[in-house]
């Protein structure tokens, strides 16, 4: 383990020597299936804020290898705080892509209910991804907090909190390594290390050597891995999880890899990223790389490569359509959810909304009386 | 005289006062070389280096107590919050520091700085590219607290802020950044801070308003016109310290008054504005004061649009007062 040192697995020419991923030739497929799955949501994602229908994505061509192997070293009921940058992460443990579509449309059907912007995914089923929020760095130390909950109880359960390389730079990291290292938590950190946090470099973020070191100050041990080698991810985030399953503790762990895109679906990053870099790391492409890898053990053919890129083209498609059919939430949903009962001044807003709403012909098809 | 956008007003206020004063800096995230999310501060780096245009961590805390520290020790730094929903991690500088130095430390140490922040919705931002956290600043006795709603008072009152000697808040409107243009003169001018905007004049009945609230108010208006009500508009524009005298007289002219704000209602700035017109002209009103605000929930984002007050509630309100 290295703070400095970058670990990587699979090497250039697919080999993965003394490697064992330890999963099934089923389980690699998925691991491999749910990087094509990504990326074909992530790029469907983008045309569809293009041409208006959505109103805004989060590019994540690049990041893939990352979050997938993060969370392929994790148990369906253990707890997930991801970043918005994290779309593998749902996918991997069974999310389904058109409850993902939902909230990208902000529909009825959208867990969220159409309160958050696309890309701030909450679900409780099948997995706990807790509600993504806005605000950088907040839910890193309530993973932390998460974190003991389990440990009180005796639970061998872990939390996994996900963060940019701008989030060390939050309140909220400095919070949750402090507090994650005195109560030795069961929590592992991932730090995204993608190059820019918006138009700034990582050198203006820190001047540490690494972010994994960061950890070393807090008692927290730190690595450093290779984050388009989803071998490397998945070994390091194996071994942190264990570690803190059996009660030793947190660990940091960044992830070096690079944003193939703009922050957002509003950003031009060919305004600031060098091209060369940008040429330099599309030639570590994280998907390719695990495909060379799975290609070289004979895990995958060719013929099985293109069957798959079909198979998830056609199936967020599907999603796509299906989300964007589905109408937009119900006025009342406005007003829902802001206490778990409903207070009068409240209500009072909500029923003078609903029939300034029906004088101006505009509430929801389907709405008739005001029904809370 | 230049016709520009609310944005490029903001962009000419930062220049001019660069220009003037070489102790005036800016920075935040992505400040430097991007020139801000909003461009705010474009070109800015390269006309002023990047000692006085820059980028910093990501953190609001640093990035405020930085500019605390700073305005102390003769510098006057304008610090940028990339939106107003991330500034919470500085509340406790805001609140606690800089608001109070003065004050504390019986006038030895003060702490003349602007922090600049776009707020409001309108943009499909969801609940944290969107809200209105006037009111959290504004019971902030210590700080001021500026929003223009014109490219004019953009440029005039961010110069004033700069150059005040306390620390200003300086909350732009992020809807009209660049969906309206005004007529902004060339090079250093001020608009007084503490001093309210008459945007119409109108005898039947007041609605006072800021930001990105004033052109829906003017909607508002135009149609109100239609049907013979006469609507006295008033930007309110410093909400701390506010004008108070103006908006007792304006409430008197009309006995008629309307607040609306896109925040939420309950202790919204709108409270004041009512309280204050209670308290010292209640026997000149001749209806109920009337507010229109966002609703007491947090701010959604696909039905943003039912959300934020329209020029149909505000009509609403407007006639309401005027029947009554
Ligand atoms: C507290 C806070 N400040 C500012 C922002 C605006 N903002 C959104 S993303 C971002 C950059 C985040 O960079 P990083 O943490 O490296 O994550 P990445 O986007 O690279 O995945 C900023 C400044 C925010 N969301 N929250």
């Amino acid at each position: 383990m290295s703070t400095s040192e970058l670990l990587s697995v699979i090497e250039a020419d697919g080999t993965a020597p003394g490697y064992d991923p330890g999963l099934s030739k089923a389980e690699l497929i998925h691991l491999y299936r749910t990087m094509l799955l990504t990326r074909a949501f992530d790029e469907a994602c983008i045309n569809l804020q293009r041409s208006g229908q959505i109103g805004f994505s989060i590019p994540n061509r690049g990041i893939e290898a990352t979050s997938i192997g993060a969370a392929s070293a994790f148990r369906k009921d253990d707890w997930f705080f991801p970043s918005y940058r994290d779309f593998g992460l749902p996918l991997y443990h069974g999310v389904e892509v058109v409850d993902m579509m939902h909230n990208m449309y902000g529909n009825a059907l959208d867990t969220s209910k159409g309160r958050q912007m696309p890309v701030h995914f909450s679900f409780s089923e099948p997995i706990k991804l807790v509600s993504i929020s806005s605000p950088i760095g907040t839910h890193i130390i309530q993973a932390v907090g998460a974190a003991y909950a389990f440990q009180q109880r005796g639970e061998d359960k872990v939390c996994l909190a996900s963060f940019g390389d701008g989030g060390t730079s939050s309140l909220g990291f400095h919070s949750a390594l402090n507090f994650a290292g005195v109560w030795k938590a069961p929590v592992v950190f991932l730090c995204q290390n993608n190059g820019y946090a918006i138009s700034c470099p990582s050198e203006q973020q820190t001047a540490s050597e690494s972010y994994a070191i960061k950890g070393e100050a807090y008692g927290v041990p730190g690595i450093k891995v290779d984050g388009n080698d989803v071998f490397a991810v998945r070994q390091a985030f194996t071994e942190a999880v264990e570690r803190a399953r059996k009660g030793d503790g947190p660990t940091l762990i960044e992830c070096v890899t690079f944003r193939m895109g703009g922050h957002s679906t509003a950003d031009d990053p060919t305004k600031y990223v060098p091209a060369e870099i940008m040429a330099a790391w599309a030639k570590r492409d994280p998907i390719e790389i695990l495909e060379r890898a799975l290609l070289k053990s004979k895990v995958l053919t060719k013929k099985k490569i293109e069957s798959l890129r079909k198979e998830v083209a056609k199936e967020v498609q599907a999603a796509s359509k299906v989300a964007a059919g589905t109408p937009p939430p119900a006025l009342e949903q406005v007003f829902t959810d802001v206490y778990e009962e409903l207070p009068d001044h409240i209500r009072r807003q909500g029923e003078r909304s609903f029939d300034l709403a029906k004088r101006k012909g505009d509430a929801n098809a389907g709405d008739g009386e005001f029904p809370l | 005289m230049a016709n520009i956008t609310l944005i490029k007003a903001v962009n000419e206020g930062l220049r001019t006062a660069m220009q003037k004063d070489p102790t005036v800096l800016c920075f935040g995230e992505d400040v430097g070389p991007k020139g801000g999310v909003f461009l705010a501060t474009e070109n800015l780096t390269s006309e002023f280096g990047e000692s006085r245009c820059f980028d910093t961590p990501l953190s609001e805390d640093g990035i405020v107590g930085s500019a605390i520290g700073m305005a102390m020790n003769g510098l006057r730094p304008v610090a940028e919050i990339q939106f107003q929903d991330f500034i919470y991690p500085a509340f406790d500088q805001i609140v606690s520091e800089a608001a109070k130095m003065r004050y504390r430390s019986g006038g030895q140490y003060t702490v003349p700085m602007v922090i600049r922040t776009p707020y409001g919705g309108g943009i499909r931002g969801g609940l944290y590219h969107s809200q209105s956290g006037e009111a959290y600043f504004c019971h902030t006795p210590g700080l001021k607290v500026v929003i223009p709603s014109t490219p004019h008072d953009a440029k005039g009152l961010l110069i004033a802020s700069i150059q005040d000697p306390d620390p200003v808040l300086f909350m732009e409107p992020k809807a009209l950044y660049r969906s309206i243009k005004g007529e902004v003169p060339e090079g250093e001018y001020t608009v007084d801070l503490s001093t309210l905007r008459s945007v119409k004049e109108g005898e039947d009945v007041t609605v006072f308003c800021y930001g990105a609230m004033v052109p829906i108010v003017e909607k508002a208006a135009k149609v109100a016109a239609e049907k013979n009500i006469d609507v006295n508009i008033v930007d309110l524009r410093t909400l701390l310290p506010l004008d108070e005298e103006g908006v007792l007289e304006h409430a008197k002219r009309t006995g008629r008054v309307v607040i609306v704000h896109e925040a939420p209602r309950f202790c919204g700035y709108g409270s004041e504005v009512s309280a204050m017109i209670a308290e010292n002209v209640i026997e000149y009103m001749e209806a109920p004061i009337k507010r229109v605000t966002g609703f007491d929930t947090p701010f959604p984002n696909t039905l943003e649009h039912h959300y934020m007050p329209d020029d149909r509630r505000v009509l609403d309100a407007i006639e309401e007062v005027y029947a009554y």
